[in-house]
């Protein structure tokens, strides 16, 4: 298992390396540039080029790389042009919002998905699978942005239930310790903070819930479905054990294997759903902060972030991989 | 028969081979799954959404009431302040925020998204297909140094799929700057890797069958191998990705334009530039939203509908 970990970092190298490179050719390649970004379309020749040089811009590419892979050796990624503060701080100080986000969302997406689809699977072509199997279908087919318009406009305009927009309502003063606003709420006891950073929670992750909610329910169900057809199923019935004990040790564990794999394949759809969710609600997270920088032509934000994000996502994909040998021994022989 | 060389008995003896192989399995297995198909509501039901898509996206904009551009009804809104109208005899589906006909922009925007859909999936798939291909093949048959190739176009997917889907749409469009095309090539660029690996892998799963292992211990040059028998035999699969896909195309498109990488011309919309627009307005007028939104809904679910029957007819354990 330790050899797994070690050789999954060491693929994150040549990874990084080959993204940087891609990165890189990519962002020569954009119209604009910092300069007029900084000073607006009319700025005179003079003062973008020497905003370029101030910025390093004037230089080759190769040397602009160079430059930044012995910046990034040291730990450095520079530092974001549109807000003068560091990539990293920049990453850091959003990075909770879209881990408490999209953690609210794979949450809602299992604790529903994972019964629905089984129930679904248990009572085949009854009403039950019927609606599961229909509305996940339509949760594909639905744009994003646009269920979370009517989520909006039913729960914040209509009913005036929910906040829409922001992490947490002006007035109220919070301690920040881990970023995490619920959980820092609970830690202080400052607990109005908690319920209030709820209450702007519910309606972007029930939004960004669909996505991985759809996937849970459809993988949940084929599979529980190719589980109960399995032998080894009707013998543990035959052989008179307890409907609950073939339930959970025979077809469930065997069931949700693919779809611990699945959850992992998902961050990478739920990062994209987040730059749509963030900036319909106005959420200050990475996924807002990255678009905002691809119009600001921000680079050191745009590298830095998406290497970052690719790291995230790499290290997930591995304890994703580690729970499955932690649920499925077979794996582990191997 | 001396005077027959041991060459064109060799070729004589793969086509007796490729053509058993599909009469046997090659053909029945499309026609089974054809006639399984036909069976499946779910897929009737998704073609038929589907025709009535592509008949209202080739005919419908030739009987468009109105231009669907032209702001013929502007004093109008004007007058009426924010106030929006609604379906009424002259404008089935009412009027825009500056008074142009959204029935006639319906039909237009259908032909765009159709038109979306189509070029984005086929660049996926072309490009996909290719890079896929080329990589299964020489990782199948190509020895040492086609697994060495195999391995880096692999890497080079994995970085690939490594970035939000989203994300790597978003920066293509940045670099290309706005227009339908951008949003075409965006949306076919992420399809790229998916296509790539899919047919990589189903060509993979073919080079270990025993039909490869025959053809090539009778001699038979590699590259006939892979065109005769494991390219025609691994593409279900990427027929099922590339309905699929169309779904995907569609909805990809809508959230660019919502991010504003869209196209900047208004005089044809596709759906979800149109949705875009609307959605400033959905306080107001939820109903100028609901039309394109319900458009794309409905067109993702014909596509999608069509592509789980047309995976589960293709599947080989449920093969009767």
């Amino acid at each position: 298992m330790l050899r797994l970990v070690i050789r999954r970092l060491l693929q994150l190298i040549p990874t990084l390396l080959g993204l940087s490179v891609l990165l890189f050719l990519w962002l020569n390649r954009l119209p604009g540039g910092p300069a007029s970004a900084i000073l607006g379309e009319r700025a005179t020749e003079e003062k973008k080029a020497a905003i370029n040089k101030l910025l390093g811009l004037d230089q080759p590419v190769y040397v602009q790389y160079w430059r930044f892979l012995k910046r990034m050796v040291q730990g450095d990624l520079g530092t974001s042009i549109q807000t003068g503060q560091p990539v990293w701080d920049e990453f850091t100080l959003r990075f909770p919002a879209t881990v408490e986000l999209s953690l609210m969302a794979i949450l809602i997406a299992i604790v529903v998905g994972i019964p629905l689809g089984y129930l679904a699977a248990r009572r085949r072509g009854g009403w039950l699978d019927i609606t599961a199997v229909s509305v996940s279908l339509v949760g594909i087919c639905i744009p994003v942005f646009f269920l979370a318009l009517i989520l909006k406009g039913i729960f914040a305009v209509k009913l005036g239930l929910l906040p829409s927009y922001g992490r947490l309502e002006t007035g109220i003063n919070a301690t920040e310790v881990t970023g995490l606003a619920m959980l820092d709420g609970l830690l202080t006891g400052e607990f109005d903070a908690t319920w209030d950073a709820f209450r702007h929670l519910i309606l972007p992750s029930v939004t960004l819930a669909s996505i991985p909610l759809v996937v849970i329910v459809r993988m949940t169900r084929a599979s529980v479905l190719e589980v109960l057809g399995e032998d080894y199923v009707r013998t543990a019935e035959s052989k008179g054990l307890e409907a609950r004990v073939v339930r959970g040790r025979h077809v469930l564990r065997n069931a949700l294997l693919p779809v611990v794999t699945a959850v992992g394949l998902l961050t990478g759809a739920l990062l994209s759903g987040a730059v749509l969710t963030e900036s319909v609600f106005s959420f200050e997270g990475i996924g807002k902060f990255l678009y905002d920088a691809i119009g600001g032509r921000d680079y050191p934000v745009l590298v830095g972030f998406i290497m970052l994000i690719t790291i995230v996502f790499v290290l997930i994909n591995l304890l994703v991989d580690l729970a499955y040998s932690i649920i499925d021994p077979r794996v582990r022989v191997n | 028969m001396s005077l027959v060389t041991p060459n064109t008995s060799k070729i004589d003896r793969l086509a007796e081979l490729t053509a058993t192989h599909e009469s046997s399995s090659g053909n029945s297995l499309w026609r089974e799954a054809w006639g399984r198909l036909r069976r499946s509501k779910a897929g009737v039901i998704g073609a038929v959404v589907i025709a009535v898509f592509v008949v209202l996206a080739v005919v419908g904009p030739w009987f468009a009431p109105h231009n669907p551009a032209a702001q013929i009804w502007r004093d109008e809104v004007l007058i009426n302040k924010g106030e929006f109208v609604g379906p009424r005899g002259e404008n089935w589906f009412g009027l825009d925020h500056l008074g142009r006909d959204q029935f006639s922009r319906f039909l237009v925007g259908a032909r765009q998204t159709l038109l979306v859909g189509v070029v984005s999936m086929l660049i996926g798939l072309v490009i996909g297909a290719i890079i896929g291909g080329v990589s299964g093949a020489a990782a199948t048959l190509g020895g040492r140094n086609g697994k060495r190739f195999d391995t880096f176009v692999m890497r080079v997917t994995d970085i690939m799929l490594a970035l939000p889907s989203l994300l790597l749409a978003v920066s293509i469009a940045a670099v290309l700057g706005q227009s339908l095309t951008t949003v075409m090539i965006a949306v076919g660029v992420v399809q790229i890797p998916i296509f790539a690996r899919l047919l990589r892998g189903s060509m993979l799963a073919q080079g270990n069958k025993e039909y490869v292992l025959a053809a090539r211990s009778l001699g038979i040059r590699k590259r006939r191998i892979v065109m005769t028998n494991i390219l025609p035999n691994s593409l279900s699969p990427v027929i099922v990705q590339a309905t699929l896909s169309l779904a995907t195309a569609i909805i990809e498109a809508a959230a660019l334009s919502y991010l504003g990488l869209g196209s900047p011309d208004q005089s044809a919309p596709e759906w979800g530039a149109m949705l875009t627009q609307a959605q400033r307005f959905f306080d107001n007028a939820p109903m100028m939203s609901v039309y394109p939104a319900v458009g794309i809904i409905i067109t993702a679910l014909g596509f999608t509908l069509l592509g789980e029957a047309m995976r589960e007819a293709l599947d080989p354990k449920l093969r009767g």
